[in-house]
């Protein structure tokens, strides 16, 4: 049951949105229909730059009932481990990549009377997708959209004319911050709140919410960070006997892929639990940069998260 | 395929039976003459040509009897059919899923014409030719999950996902062993589970929650459950158990052959790509003890697998007041040879 | 409380006060002010003030008074029955902002209402805060005919519409905000096990 189902997709639009940011639009390769997806969803996308094998997860955008393409903006980060700077500078118009199925960790909650997006930069692109649906259903929403400059925030003009007063932005360069508490403050019992975007801004959203008396399960966030780089290490694999060296940019998952060897996974992002391994000897102790651990299984270091979490040196055997 | 509809009863004369040539392709759940709780959960890929397993919603020659037999349940007691309000969506998705796989794996019962959202339906069984605007419920006779599931055999459910929970917020729920929609819809996977003996301590629930929030579009799994019942009766509701409990009474050594039945569940999963939830289809088989010996395999494995089965289960199943005249029954067909593994017959 | 093996059976884990709530809504009985006491002895004078108890309980002229000097400075509202507590509560949920905290202390019927009021305003079970104190009494619905009984304390207890007798069973719907009753007898008619006082 590990990955899943690939599927592939020729590059049919690529569109420089922002400073630093491309869309992507996807069409099957042989024009078959895509399946629809909800908003929230994400795909993973798998990507061969020389020998290295990568899998990136990425936002869908688009309107979930359209099965002819999906689309995706993926930012250039920098320093780039290497997949948003292969999808800048390798894929054109005309590209083959291979994707996987929509998969939704991220939902809008369904039982919510109102929903408050709360979006930093490249963080708008699940919201996309979710107020796309939403107001297909009637939903009542807002969205609170922090972007540096408008060269560097993607969307602005057409989220206001597509949804109106609907969409706040608010312009770092103009000293613009977002009144959060203010947002906040006036939402009806029954609201929701959503953040996305980089982790010190979803701190600070989730610790305003929480100041202001939100109780936790009306607030969500998703984050998509890169498995951190560090140094290289030793994967032990108890049951065949192996040693695998992953190398200071890749995470545990990649080097046993790159050395073939099938490992459970499916967000590769550290939230969906389905990569979690046993820990059978470590040397020191475990990076976790997962989401998905709670406090206790972190502390025994019994478990790890192969997509997301590594050690500082040394080795670590693992039940695989 | 040639499939011919009976004409039969699941109540008061109890016409129900099952054809030789659908004997054969009962799904027996019992892989091993040792009974074993386990998940077994496997993917739901189109199995041998003729099994249940073929498609992903099998139907066979009790359609139509199963169909007339639900539309009473559901005249008697509408709550057996329940959607909360947030799951419309979910519920198109179900009318999808079934009208497009009924219409591909059985072309010629089955035709559904779509150009755009203006869709025709048409299920010749049942006599049913349907025009409707997809994803505008007005414009059928019924929200869609009943329209559905009025043509489909099988007891469905669907799981809305949130806060890493599933909550059963919609099912159509006719031939149930024993527990109540109208109760339970609102519930998550522990609470609906929570009369389960043994499991939750096992930590089964557990990984099978873990298991279905991830689960993908396009990449159904399935899994077997069992009960017993006395007479080929579907509607056993806890509803009606003041009505058919007392069935349990009129076992004897004598009749249990043609009245206790095994009652199987295929149980189905699928994510449903709109809505993010999941379809959860329990397709129940029925077979009386007379019926299964007609196959020496499972006359031969079934004595021994009541034999060793956990008291918690027999109590739970129900099964304390005729388990030993089963065995009783059954030991006469179990010569003492060893059995093949796996389910089928040899 | 009593424990059970059945995981839809409830957990009550006690009050604790949100001292970042903009407001609060306790509602309770008689036995439950106890545990409102112990809440507002755990919080600051800020929470007493932004906070409305409703007391939903039949109460004599002294208990009355003893209750509102141990709960003071708080207002407190009395209504005389669960029923019109409840009522109060819809009505003060009704168009109420975020930032308010729901808690709920005395008997299970109470609290059950209290969750189902709360999520009829998509306020998640999760966040409203329980305490379980007096009274073992249950709210049961009669599987058969759908008939509420309030107040049973015995296991079987008749149904009050259809006259069924029913077994209590520990499995609990949050959206009914009732046990399960399911005939008894329904395999032999008659065959009724003596009646025991398990929820006084």
């Amino acid at each position: 049951m590990s990955g899943n189902i690939l599927r592939r997709v020729r590059v049919a639009e690529v569109e420089p949105v922002a400073n630093r940011i491309k869309r992507f639009r996807f069409v099957d390769i042989d024009n078959a229909p895509l399946s629809e997806f909800s908003g929230g969803s994400h795909i993973s996308v798998v990507m061969h730059s020389g020998d290295r094998l990568m899998r990136n997860p990425y936002s869908l955008m688009g309107s979930p009932t359209d099965t002819s393409s999906y689309q995706i903006s993926v930012l250039n980060v920098d320093p780039s481990r290497g997949g948003s700077r292969f999808m800048h500078e390798n894929v054109k118009v005309g590209s083959e990549l291979e994707i996987g199925q929509p998969l939704n960790l991220f939902p809008p909650a369904k039982l919510a009377k109102k929903h408050v997006f709360v979006a930093g930069g490249i963080g708008i692109t699940p919201f996309m997708a979710m107020m796309n649906e939403l107001d297909g259903l009637h939903a009542d929403f807002e969205l609170h959209y922090g972007v540096r400059s408008l060269e560097d925030g993607a969307y602005c003009k057409y989220l206001q004319s597509r949804y109106g007063s609907r969409v706040n932005v608010y312009r770092q360069d103009l000293g613009q911050l977002i009144p959060l508490e203010t947002v906040l403050s006036s939402q009806r019992l029954g609201t929701h709140m959503y953040v996305c975007g980089p982790k010190p801004m979803i701190d600070w959203a989730l610790q305003a919410a929480r100041l202001l008396g939100w109780p936790d399960e009306n607030v969500h966030s998703e984050q998509f960070s890169a498995p951190p780089p560090g140094k290289p290490f030793v994967v032990k694999l108890a049951r065949s006997g192996r040693d695998i060296v992953v190398s200071g940019h890749q995470s545990i998952l990649e080097a046993l892929e790159e050395n073939g060897i099938d490992a459970p996974f499916l967000c590769r992002g550290g939230a969906c639990g389905q990569c979690q391994t046993e820990v059978l000897a470590c040397d020191g102790f475990i990076e976790h940069n997962d989401h998905y651990l709670t406090e206790p299984e972190k502390v025994s270091g019994k478990k790890i998260m192969i997509c997301m979490s590594r050690i500082p040196t040394g080795s670590i055997t693992l039940d695989l | 395929m040639g499939l011919t509809f009976k004409d039969e009863t699941f109540r008061d004369d109890f016409t129900y039976t099952n054809s030789p040539q659908n004997i054969r392709r009962f799904p027996f759940p019992f892989i091993e003459d040792q009974y074993r709780y386990s998940v077994n959960i496997e993917p739901h890929t189109p199995g041998p040509k003729g099994s249940p397993f073929e498609f992903p919603f099998d139907i066979d020659e009790h359609y139509v009897s199963e169909m007339r037999d639900r539309a009473l349940v559901l005249e008697a007691d509408p709550l057996r059919c329940q959607a909360l309000p947030h799951m419309m969506t979910a519920q198109w998705d179900m009318l999808e899923l079934v009208m497009t796989s009924l219409a591909r794996d059985y072309p010629e019962h089955f035709t559904l014409h779509r150009d755009g959202s203006a869709w025709h339906w048409i299920n010749r069984p049942l006599g049913i030719d349907q025009k409707f605007t997809f994803l505008d419920a007005s414009t059928l006779p019924f929200e869609p999950m009943e329209y559905i599931g009025r043509q489909v055999q099988g007891d469905f459910s669907i799981q809305d996902q949130r806060d890493n929970q599933l909550w059963m917020d919609a099912g159509i729920i006719t031939s149930q062993a024993d527990w109540s929609l109208d109760f339970d819809v609102g519930m998550n996977f522990f609470e609906w589970h929570g009369p389960v003996p043994l499991a939750h301590e096992a930590g089964v629930f557990e990984r099978a929650l873990k298991f279905l929030l991830n689960l993908q579009i396009g990449k159904p799994v399935r899994r077997l459950n069992w009960t017993m019942t006395i007479n080929p009766r579907l509607d056993t509701s806890p509803e009606n158990f003041h009505k058919w409990g007392r069935d349990r009474m009129t076992v004897t050594p004598e009749n249990i052959g043609k009245k206790l039945h095994l009652r199987v569940e295929m149980q189905g999963l699928f994510r449903l790509p709109r809505s993010n939830a999941i379809l959860f289809s329990i397709r129940g088989y029925l077979m009386s003890l007379e019926q299964i010996v007609t196959v020496p395999k499972w006359g031969r494995r079934l004595p021994r697998v009541l034999r060793s089965l956990p008291p918690e289960l027999v109590e739970y199943k129900s099964l304390g007041r005729f388990r030993e005249m089963a065995i009783d029954y059954l030991s006469k067909y179990d010569d003492g040879a060893p059995t093949s593994p796996g389910g089928g017959p040899d | 409380m009593t424990l059970s093996t059945i995981k839809s059976r409830p957990i009550y884990p006690g009050l604790t006060p949100d001292l970042n709530a903009r407001s609060n809504i306790i509602v309770s009985d008689k036995a439950g002010a106890e545990a409102v006491a112990e809440l507002l002895s755990r919080a600051d004078s800020n929470f007493a003030k932004r906070t409305t108890i409703i007391l939903a309980d039949t109460l004599a002229d002294k208990d009355r008074q003893a209750i509102a000097r141990e709960l003071a400075p708080v207002t407190i509202e009395f209504h005389a029955t669960l029923a019109d507590g409840i009522a109060r509560l819809r009505q003060l949920l009704d168009g109420a902002p975020m930032g308010l905290r729901l808690y709920a202390a005395g008997s299970e019927p109470l609290i059950g209402l209290v969750v189902q009021a709360g999520g009829d305003f998509s306020i998640d079970h999760l966040s409203i805060r329980t305490e379980h104190r007096g009274t073992l009494m249950r709210r049961v619905q009669c599987v058969h005919c759908k008939t509420f009984i309030e107040n049973v304390t015995t296991n079987p207890v008749k149904c009050t519409h259809c006259g069924i007798t029913l077994l209590v069973r520990d499995h609990y719907s949050r959206r009914l905000a009732a046990f399960q009753g399911v005939c008894i007898d329904a395999e032999i008619p008659g065959d009724i096990p003596p009646t025991e006082a398990l929820y006084q």
